[in-house]
């Protein structure tokens, strides 16, 4: 009946384009309906909060609230995004409509309106905890640093402040899927720690804290652990106060990375 | 260095080998439904018409897999190939959306290539552009196209010989599966389950290209099993066919699968059990009349399509020989069935599943609790793609297993209302399925007419490549991180594996060139054939 009903209001809408034809210059087509932001929102929240946060202000997925997000410069390829994901991180919900995929990519835009947060911490002091710290013994920041961990150029644009917060910690809560920390151990008794850096049924490759490069057969392992809840960052969370970890964070909000 | 007095009679034997293969490179329908008489060649979909995806060859085998190497490599022009090539005395035949090449096996150069624009407004609705395969009948080339025609190209230059419209793609139809070649007739399905479209199975002349039956997978008004659906649903019902099928050649029955029901995970709106969708359906193969029906999954909600290439085969089950068929399905059961009646033999999970507690004596499931898509979304065994999917299982006849690629993986299932719109996605719902670390593959070696587990070989991740089979004791297989390798059909022991650097969603194939066994797979946009 739909599909009759569809036909029927069509004949009759293109009947009346034609009669407006004749008697006056054409009409403009109407714009289409405006993206439908409250039902984006509420989508947002079940399938995209998962990673991105309640308030998208990130989690296991980058913080959505600004201006410009790297993969997405305009609303077409937002749409597009959200549409199809991106593998292997980012599941595509090409199970949603039109209408709800434009009504999700209008709510993630009024998430850069949300006012900047008020840190409480200094990130000038931050810096200088940032240095003492030995950070940069695993992590590249604008440049400087050994490429062990994650990049931090600009987790401040990717990653909310308690996020960031929360990982200084405990990292441990916060691992990243492709920051897997594994062990091996190979059939002549070595025993190597390592972040996972590719794997497929046959081959592990992973790379140790002195940042070199291991990989091997499966078949010339004795044991491969995948330690799940553990990572080689130590937690923070006993070793910095209240205070510096306040500046810590905020120091590592404000890298945005290039302009 | 060949003496003068020597050339004619090998100018003879040149001619005559070329008179001789010339005549030989007809494909009648005698050669197909006697595939095990030429093991060199892989003449049909599943190398013979009972879909068992098994080559009798036996030169690669446990003792020499080790040493097999790449004999040569041919790109496609598109992405995620997802080709089981057909190859005729030393010619292998491949497909892609719309384009078709016959390529030298020797070399790897292609003889010749065609193809056809895919229209600007023609969307896949669900699924890639893809296609899996020609099937070969006579002297020609039968080609199934996204935007809906089967092609019958000359077998020796690509050259068109006919054309049908098969369906009108603006509806949301389509045609990505090899064709079936039976006796005369070219058996076709059709894509187009997340679009509402109403799924048939299409019966052509070989010869001449005019429709010989139509089967609707949806019954209309007045005909046995309309009343499983409710008002005007049957039209928008779904049960597309896109997986190739199988046929027995003395029953004359062709048997294939059928999909999902259309909204796939709103089942409020199509209340009944809406046959024959998640069914397989046993055709006459003159008539296209209804001969049985058995549908796996009831008033699926969960996209648990049963379109799979079924299994024939001859076993004994309670003291006597039975002529069966069998099919491990999306929905995680393995099902034995007799193929002459198609009542239920037996039936067993063979991969984690949480929507049923088992099945009842006539093979229904018996539903468990909390199974159903839900707004907040439920978890539920297996994922919408299924334990299984599209890509082929083997069955080998030597081990009496079933392999079967098999996807262990749940998802968190969502139902929503959805307005059917012609052309357009209509599916109710969705999933947001298990990050990669929560789920994994296998291999599985099942007892064939009981589907006990015999062995399985643990994946990386869920897999989206098909299995082959050979007598010389391997299973074949690809591996979603690019890896292709062969497994002791026996014991799952992995024995050699190569990595091919790109996705593998296909199906392996084997055959001879210049009398030396090779096996084929593609991995992305490349075909790979192996040598020893």
């Amino acid at each position: 009946m739909r599909v009759f009903a569809a036909i029927i209001v069509w004949l009759v809408l293109s009947a009346g384009a034609h009669c407006a034809a004749r008697q006056s210059p054409p009409v403009p087509s109407s714009p289409p309906d405006p993206p439908d932001v409250a039902a984006g929102k509420l989508n947002f929240e079940g399938h995209c909060a998962l990673c991105h946060g309640i308030d998208g202000g990130g989690g296991r997925g980058p913080s959505l609230r600004r201006a410009k997000l790297t993969r997405a410069a305009d609303d077409e390829a937002l749409k597009s995004l959200i549409e199809n994901g991106i593998s292997p991180e980012m599941p595509p919900a090409w199970f949603l409509e039109p209408e709800e995929i434009a009504g999700v990519a209008a709510y993630v835009r009024t998430l850069a309106n949300v006012p900047p947060e008020v840190l409480p911490g200094d990130p000038a002091r931050g810096k200088a905890i940032y240095a003492r710290s030995g950070c940069s013994a695993c992590h590249i920041l604008a440049g400087e640093g050994s490429g062990y961990g994650p990049e931090l150029t600009e987790v401040g644009a990717r990653r909310g402040s308690a996020r960031l917060r929360e990982t200084l910690q405990n990292p441990a809560k916060t691992v990243l899927e492709d920051f897997l920390f594994v062990e091996v151990v190979t059939n002549s008794g070595r025993t190597i720690r390592g972040i996972r850096l590719n794997e497929d049924t046959f081959s592990i490759q992973l790379k140790d804290q002195q940042v070199r490069f291991h990989s091997f057969r499966k078949s010339a392992l004795r044991d491969l652990k995948k330690l799940r809840g553990e990572t080689p960052m130590p937690a923070y969370g006993t070793v910095l106060s209240a205070a510096e970890l306040d500046d810590l964070t905020s120091f590592l909000a404000s890298q945005k990375g290039k302009p | 260095m060949i003496r003068t007095a020597q050339r004619p009679a090998i100018l003879l034997l040149a001619f005559g080998f070329i008179f001789w293969s010339a005549a030989f490179a007809q494909v009648p329908f005698e050669r197909i439904a006697n595939a095990d008489k030429e093991p060199d060649n892989w003449l049909t979909y599943s190398r013979d018409l009972q879909g068992h995806r098994f080559s009798p060859l036996t030169e690669i085998n446990r003792q020499n897999v080790s040493r097999l190497k790449v004999k040569w490599a041919f790109q496609f022009p598109d992405q995620r190939a997802e080709v089981s090539p057909i190859v005729i005395d030393g010619i292998l035949y491949v497909t892609g959306p719309n384009s078709a090449a016959a390529i030298d096996g020797r070399t790897g150069r292609s003889l010749w290539t065609w193809s056809r624009p895919i229209p600007s407004d023609y969307h896949s609705i669900g699924f890639g552009h893809t296609n899996r395969g020609p099937a070969v009948l006579d002297d020609k080339l039968f080609v199934a196209t996204l935007d809906g025609y089967l092609f019958a190209l000359d077998l020796k230059s690509g050259i068109e010989r006919w054309f049908a419209k098969v369906l009108e793609y603006k509806t949301g139809y389509s045609m990505t599966m090899a064709p079936l070649a039976i006796d005369g007739k070219i058996v076709v399905g059709v894509s187009g389950g997340e679009a509402g479209i109403r799924g048939f199975i299409d019966a052509y002349d070989a010869k001449t290209g005019a429709q010989a039956w139509r089967f609707w997978t949806i019954p209309g008004p007045g005909e046995p099993g309309h009343e499983t659906w409710s008002g005007d649903t049957w039209k928008t019902g779904g049960g597309a066919t896109w997986v190739t099928g199988a046929y027995d050649p003395e029953l004359k029955l062709v048997y294939w699968g059928v999909g999902n029901p259309g909204p796939d995970w709103n089942g409020d709106m199509r209340p009944g059990d809406n046959l024959y969708t998640c069914s397989f359906v046993a055709l006459d193969a003159n008539t296209g009349k209804l001969r049985w029906y058995f549908q796996f999954s009831p008033h699926d909600t969960h996209d648990w399509d049963a379109t799979h290439v079924p299994m024939l085969f001859d076993a004994q089950v309670g003291g006597a020989k039975r002529k069966l068929i069998a099919v491990a399905n999306r929905n995680a059961f393995y099902y034995i069935l007799d193929r002459a009646t198609g009542e239920f033999i037996a039936g067993k999970p063979y991969a984690k599943q949480t929507w049923a507690k088992g099945l009842d004596a006539k093979g229904h499931p018996i539903q468990a609790a909390n199974n159903e898509p839900s707004k907040e979304g439920n978890l539920i065994w297996p994922n919408l793609n299924g334990a299984t999917v599209w890509f082929s299982p083997s069955y080998d006849p030597q081990t009496g297993f079933v392999y079967v690629a098999t996807r262990e993986i749940g998802g968190r299932y969502f139902k929503r209302e959805t307005p059917y719109r012609v052309g357009t996605f209509f599916a109710g719902g969705g999933e947001d399925e298990l990050p990669p670390d929560d789920a994994w593959g296998a291999i599985k070696a099942l007892q064939a007419e009981s589907g006990e587990l015999r062995w399985e070989f643990k994946l990386h991740s869920p897999p989206w490549a098909g299995v082959l089979s050979t007598a010389g004791g391997l299973v074949f297989s690809g591996s979603d991180e690019g890896n292709f390798y062969a497994l002791d059909a026996r014991t799952g022991k992995p024995l050699w594996d190569f990595q091919t650097g790109g996705v593998i969603g296909a199906n392996p194939v084997s055959f001879t060139i210049d009398g030396h066994q090779c096996i084929a797979i593609a991995a992305d946009r490349v075909l790979f054939v192996f040598a020893l």
